[in-house]
């Protein structure tokens, strides 16, 4: 089968999305997802990392020796994550606090060196920047999703921003006789809603 | 105030199930007892001394010379050759736990939970002696989770789960169990 730009983009959204049909990167999942706001700030902080480490990693397939690639893709990922750290910093402050550790664990995150190991060291430019921003996405809804069910149940309502813009305000959606089930958004309601999403996923045949 | 330190490292902030650093080991070696056991050993070991280590080098090297901002890519650069060092030292002096730990000493490079901890002990601006401390008690945390979920998966094996809950999804449901007992510290220190 021809490779398409088209289907090395969709695949990361459906087929082969992330956190739940590769089981990969799960640290961000359960960490950062306690709101719909940090899951999407999180979700897009990696896109950024795996967008740009595909490409160069794609770019500089040929030069990089097999060697040592895993030592080069590892530092050409660090680098794009400590651009995301400092910009992170310097402009989305309060979400930078809240995602704490996780940001600088970008560098570890399997995903993003799955990746570069296993799709943007042996195809070209233009796939591998579909394939790292269709897995990015893919990332990003899936960590959005978790967030917002976990925030939905533990406080009731949905409400925040992204990066600062698009702010959404949802209250209350169950009425207010709804006792918001705080475990949601403690640590173990995080493996529990996760584990149920996987379920639900599964329920639904692949085609 | 150490012991202070390690309880609060091994259950109240356990690293696992408190706060999600290193679940991709979590999920991945936890199937055989065995293979958990051979994770969980080159955990401390390799934990140890990368949390030492990044200590020094980030409060003697990149704080002097104002190179905060490369913490990441020294941290990740300290730890795979370390993790190599480590390996080369082993597979020399100490065969018999270099077999033992076989596969599992090349794949912690990208175990998050070593690299989470030399960045939370430089957060938390540890001294020396705490960092030392609080690396070896988070390892030991990380070692306990990941026997028990080992035991419990060996157990879930035998039992009859409903299709779309097999497999990843059982075993997420399980670590939330696990995690809630854990979640019982909370408060004790």
């Amino acid at each position: 089968m021809a490779k398409s730009i088209a289907t090395e983009f969709t695949k990361g959204l459906w087929k082969e999305v992330p956190p739940f049909r590769l089981v990969l990167g799960l640290c961000p999942v359960l960490g950062v997802t306690t709101s719909m706001k940090n899951g999407i700030g999180m979700g897009l902080a990696t896109t950024f990392v795996l967008l740009c480490s595909n490409i160069l990693v794609s770019l500089l397939r040929k030069v990089i020796p097999p060697k040592v690639r895993i030592a080069c893709f590892i530092i050409i990922i660090a680098t794009f994550v400590i651009v995301v750290e400092q910009v992170m910093a310097a402009f989305a402050y309060e979400l930078f606090m809240s995602l704490g550790v996780f940001i600088p664990l970008i560098v570890v995150n399997c995903i993003v060196l799955g990746r570069a190991e296993a799709f943007a060291s042996k195809n070209g430019v233009a796939l591998s920047a579909a394939d790292g921003l269709g897995m990015g996405i893919g990332f990003t809804v899936s960590l959005g999703l978790l967030g917002a069910v976990r925030e939905l149940i533990g406080t009731g309502g949905l409400s925040g921003d992204v990066f600062g813009f698009l702010p959404y305000h949802l209250p209350s959606i169950f009425g207010a006789a709804f006792q918001p089930l705080e475990f949601a958004v403690q640590a173990p309601g995080a493996f529990v809603a996760l584990g149920l999403l996987l379920c639900l996923m599964n329920l639904i045949p692949s085609k | 105030m150490y012991i202070e330190l390690i309880v609060a490292c091994i259950f109240v902030n356990n690293i696992l199930l408190a706060q999600f650093l290193g679940n991709c080991p979590f999920l991945g070696t936890s199937k055989k007892m065995e293979t958990a056991l051979g994770m969980a050993m080159a955990v401390v070991f390799v934990l140890v001394l990368a949390g030492v280590m990044t200590w020094l080098i980030f409060n003697y090297l990149l704080l002097p010379n104002k190179l905060v901002f490369l913490r990441t890519i020294a941290f990740i650069l300290v730890i795979a050759s370390l993790v190599q060092f480590v390996e080369m030292f082993l597979k020399k002096s100490i065969p018999g736990l270099y077999a033992g730990l076989g596969i599992f000493l090349p794949l912690i490079t990208t175990n998050c939970a070593v690299f989470g901890v030399t960045v939370l002990n430089i957060d938390k601006e540890f001294g020396f002696l705490q960092s030392l401390v609080a690396s070896f008690a988070y390892a030991v945390g990380f070692g306990l989770a990941l026997v028990l979920f080992a035991g419990l998966r060996e157990r879930i094996l035998l039992a009859r789960v409903p299709k779309p809950l097999q497999d990843t999804s059982i075993a997420l449901v399980t670590a939330g169990i696990i995690s809630l007992s854990f979640y019982a510290f909370r408060g004790m220190v």
